[in-house]
């Protein structure tokens, strides 16, 4: 029973993680209708750029909670203007063009930040330092908790509560729907429509690197192909919740970590990375739309 | 047409003895012309003997390409579907003909030879030499064949999904494929499958696969070229650009679909066969994701829809690595990079804006 619970912790631990990733594709898609391929690599920057900050700023040998704040906001910030160059560099001309285009553009761009990465960052992976020393909070022989997982699983739920409050409580939120919903109508309401979606991009691409930050506490080992896997289960988190859904992408993010850390522990670690994929075919298979979202029927 | 005949409505496709005449003599032609064309690669195979092994790699390789890109051109430019999982078929039709030769025709293995045995002293006293062809033609087949089944596999299910969701579909089933056969241990699992003979008999004109690329390559073109031009193939087109029409026009958009997804397959399946037995390893790494995007480039390079494009496109993008091997380690960057141009400036490749037309059809050429 004790090890359940502790798969379940570790499951929920990865799901959040999973689901900050899958939060930037679904608002994306949303607001675009476009998968943006490159989020799993903003991810990845997001825990380059704070391996980066935390050795310029001296802070290597010296793990501190404030620290990690100071590099999550950091990394955050970096990233943010990242995908706002992203989406007015590759995605904003092709806006009026086929979606396969703006598909391919965006494969394009994921090669290029992980490619470029390999260049720039060296292929051998790094050792993001401790920010914060790995102690555990519960520790009986069954059941081990330790800090670091509750402050990833803390920190995630935050900035999730953050993202809602935003996105139903604010203006620009107000926007942001209204966008996903008509890009026309939002126009003609007199939204802007290039500055919501950049907001949307810089919004998304926050929280992919508060979630880079935020693995790197757990599992310090990075390199530049790190986006690569869990920026493509995240998509699946994404389409299992519903894409274009927000608390679909939270609810998705959840059940496969679960799963994965289930199916890891209890069947084969070696087809771990199956998982997410195999779910992706059942949920397109049997409901396409996802567990919190509703059936668009085509309009010819 | 016959004057006497009164005129009753005939049927769109001509069946008058005429047409008949014409038809076996148009079979002949093409029989003769299939000849030559063996009698050419043959003389093309004795050529290019004739050059340095590290220029025939390229043009196997290159040829292997061409396979794979023109294949990969009947889903996405032809019927419109993106599918970017296509590393999936080939790595199947490598494996299974991989692990028939290896544990079933390996002759110097001794216990994994059980076909070729046969095929030699056992049942039909062939030469080694015939064997070998028999055995590597057969391999590459079923290879083939498999990796259809799995585009059947693949394509049943991905049939309502439209383009994203298609896409990381066929991209998930592809990662599905490379992770069931890592953890395959009697197909070599994470280490690979290595010593897998060579595709014909020590010695023989068949030894190199250059003549076998060769054809394969070219009945793929062939092949794709005539589907899509035959009469029931155009449905193909229609079903690209607009799939509610074609439905109303009662093409069933289904069986095109899964029919481009099974044939597309085939061929990259017989690529796979090739590639393992030309390499003589196999590595589940070799048929990832990064595969995949390198035959999507060459298709997008090459225009999606295009033929000669597509073609062109393998060969240059099979030729120029090589030849810019000083800045091997640039590759992928000038790839992505290259992706991303092209898709802002020209989106429809090199060759995109004489992607096919339609030719009229065969009955209105008859009745002419």
């Amino acid at each position: 029973m004790a090890e359940f619970l502790q798969q379940i912790i570790n499951g929920v631990a990865w799901g959040s993680i999973y689901a900050l990733i899958a939060l930037g594709y679904t608002m994306v898609y949303g607001v675009l209708r476009l998968i943006n391929f490159a989020h799993g690599d903003i991810y990845m920057i997001g825990a380059m750029v704070g391996y980066y900050s935390t050795r310029a700023l001296g802070w290597s040998k010296d793990p501190n909670p404030f620290h990690f704040v100071v590099i999550l906001l950091v990394s955050m910030i970096a990233c943010a203007l990242l995908g706002f160059l992203i989406e007015r560099g590759a995605y904003r001309p092709l806006r009026a063009r086929s979606k396969l285009t703006a598909l391919i553009t965006a494969i394009g761009v994921s090669l290029l930040l992980e490619n470029g990465g390999q260049l720039i960052f060296g292929a051998d992976p790094k050792f993001f330092p401790t920010l914060i020393v790995n102690r555990p909070i519960i520790n009986t022989p069954t059941l081990v908790i330790t800090n670091v997982q509750v402050i990833i699983l803390v920190t995630a739920v935050l900035l999730m509560v953050a993202l809602q409050l935003f996105v139903y409580r604010t203006r620009t939120g107000r926007a942001m729907r209204a966008v996903a919903f008509s890009h026309d109508a939002s126009r003609l309401m007199g939204i802007d429509l290039d500055s919501v979606i950049s907001v949307t991009f810089m919004v998304g691409s926050m929280l992919a690197a508060a979630g880079g930050v935020l693995v790197s506490l757990s599992n310090p080992k990075i390199d530049p192909l790190m986006g690569l896997l869990p920026g493509l289960k995240a998509f699946v988190a994404a389409v299992l919740g519903g894409i274009g859904n927000i608390p679909g992408a939270m609810l998705g993010g959840l059940i496969l970590g679960v799963a994965e850390t289930m199916v890891s522990g209890y069947l084969s670690s070696t087809y771990r990375d199956a998982i997410a994929f195999i779910l992706l075919v059942v949920i397109l298979l049997f409901r396409p739309a996802g567990l919190l979202g509703k059936a668009v029927p085509e309009k010819v | 047409m016959n004057p006497a005949e009164p005129a009753s409505p005939r049927p769109p496709i001509a069946i008058d003895p005429a047409a008949l005449s014409r038809g076996r003599g148009r079979f002949l032609l093409r029989a003769g012309i299939a000849l030559l064309v063996l009698v050419a690669l043959f003389g093309l195979n004795l050529l290019v003997k004739g050059i340095s092994p590290y220029y025939q790699r390229i043009l196997i390789l290159a040829g292997i390409s061409v396979t794979m890109a023109v294949s990969l051109n009947l889903i996405n430019g032809y019927t419109g579907q993106f599918s970017i999982g296509h590393a999936g078929f080939m790595a199947i039709g490598a494996y299974t003909s991989a692990a028939i030769s290896y544990y079933c025709g390996n002759l110097n293995k001794p216990g994994n030879d059980g076909i070729m045995l046969f095929l030699t002293s056992g049942g039909l006293q062939l030469p080694e030499g015939v064997a070998a062809v028999i055995f590597f033609a057969g391999v590459a087949y079923v290879g083939g064949v498999a990796a259809s089944l799995a585009g059947l596999l693949v394509g049943i299910p991905t049939l309502r999904l439209k383009g994203d969701y298609l896409a990381i579909a066929t991209l998930g089933f592809g990662e599905i494929i490379r992770v069931v056969i890592l953890n395959l241990q009697f197909l070599g699992g994470a280490r690979g499958l290595t010593d897998i003979p060579g595709t014909g008999a020590a010695h023989s004109v068949f030894e190199n696969p250059f003549i076998w690329v060769a054809a394969t390559a070219l009945l793929t073109i062939v092949v794709s070229r005539n589907i899509v031009e035959s009469t029931r193939g155009r449905a193909f087109l229609a079903v690209r650009d607009d799939e509610v029409a074609a439905e109303s026009c009662g093409i069933s958009t289904t069986r095109y679909k899964v029919t481009a997804f099974v044939v597309s397959a085939f061929f990259a399946g017989v690529a796979g066969a090739l590639a393992a037995h030309y390499d003589s390893y196999l590595s589940p790494e070799n048929f990832n994701f990064l595969k995949s995007i390198e035959i999507i480039v060459m298709v997008v390079l090459g225009g999606m829809g295009s033929l000669t494009g597509v073609t062109l496109a393998a060969v240059i993008l099979t030729v120029l690595p090589e030849s810019l091997r000083a800045f091997s380690q640039y590759r992928m960057v000038i790839y992505s990079a290259l992706l991303i141009v092209l898709m802002l400036t020209r989106p429809q490749g090199l060759m995109g804006h004489r992607a096919l037309k339609p030719r009229k059809p065969r009955s209105a050429r008859v009745a002419a």
